[in-house]
């Protein structure tokens, strides 16, 4: 099995059509990977699907870097 | 130019009878597999009849669109079957006619649940599958009492002018994945329906019709496969209005 990060950056890779290079972990969804309001949106589902779990929306969106996303599957892969 | 929908699998609600009868059978007819929905049993069996009959790949499936979690199961269970769907008709609607003053809450809640609810809980459903394929249809069924308004009609007329209003909303969100969002208004058409109608009112309506008669299920069939079809892809957002000519804007 994979590791989060390299599952959660596979994700991103597909999702936001972006380059491996690219998706470092401080990188911004909207600001560095030229993410808009549906392809965040998509990319938490994607996630979820992935790790199946549900993120609720106030956690959704204080999600907004690599390194945002990757800490929160950890932290709720740990519960 | 014929329309086809070769390889697409179509969602149409309340496909029992009337109007989405005739648009399962129209889209079917066009090569579209097709799932119908109805709310009893009966009428599951009597859309596999239909599509049987007719030589249309595709299932009938009892349906409640007011339950969200059947909403959920049953989209699941035909995307395994046959995939997801690539066009959703939210045609599913009742009425429950009183005067405003006489319109008790049930009344104005099942209209607004069935009717408009639906459309939010079946769109909501079937659109990751879509955003996923970059590609879909989706058809709202409206009404020109939604546009007009009518007496004795306030619930109805208000669930029908706010799927206008999500319909292009959600045009708006969905547009860049190749989705589009559009509604067909439907005048006054010959179904169980309206069959209800005084005939009086009936003449009324028809000395405002430049087209001087009612609607037959097919003219809203005919609209509904041309806003489902591949090449209408450039139109989004819009309400299209099939009433003989009761009201134009």
């Amino acid at each position: 099995m994979s590791s989060v990060e390299e599952r959660v950056g596979k994700i991103i890779v597909e999702q936001l059509g972006v380059k491996e290079e690219e998706v470092t972990p401080e990188a911004s969804f909207v600001d560095d990977l030229g993410a808009d309001s549906l392809d965040t949106v998509e990319l938490v589902m994607a996630l979820e699907e992935e790790f199946e779990c549900e993120i609720p929306d106030e956690e959704a969106e204080r999600i907004t870097t690599v390194q945002q996303a990757i800490d929160y599957i950890n932290q709720h892969l740990e519960q | 130019m014929a329309f086809s929908l070769e390889n697409q699998i179509a969602l149409i609600t309340g496909a029992s009878r009337g109007l989405g009868q005739s648009i399962a059978l129209t889209l079917g007819r066009a090569g579209a597999t097709i799932i119908g929905t109805a709310t009893t049993e009966a009428g599951a069996e009597r859309i596999e009849g239909d599509l049987t009959q007719a030589g249309i790949t595709g299932a009938g499936m009892v349906l409640d669109v007011t339950d969200g979690e059947q909403v959920n199961a049953v989209v699941a269970t035909l995307g395994r079957r046959f995939g997801n769907p690539s066009v959703l008709v939210n045609n599913a609607g009742i009425t429950r006619d009183a005067l405003f003053l006489r319109m008790r809450q049930e009344e104005w809640d099942a209209v607004v649940d069935t009717n408009l609810g639906s459309v939010y809980r079946m769109s909501k459903a079937c659109l990751r599958g879509m955003i996923k394929a970059r590609y879909g249809r989706i058809i709202n069924i409206a009404s020109v009492v939604g546009l007009m308004g009518n007496a004795g009609q306030a619930n109805y007329a208000a669930a029908k002018a706010g799927i206008i209003g999500l319909s292009k909303s959600l045009a708006r969100e969905v547009g860049s994945r190749g989705v589009t969002v559009n509604t067909v208004a439907p005048g006054y058409i010959a179904t169980d329906m309206t069959e209800s109608l005084a005939a009086a009112q009936r003449e009324a309506l028809l000395a405002q019709m430049p087209l001087g008669r009612l609607g037959q299920p097919q003219d809203i069939a005919t609209a509904v496969l041309f806003l489902a079809a591949q090449e209408s892809g450039f139109i989004t957002g819009e309400t299209l209005n099939v009433n003989g000519g009761l009201h134009m804007y």
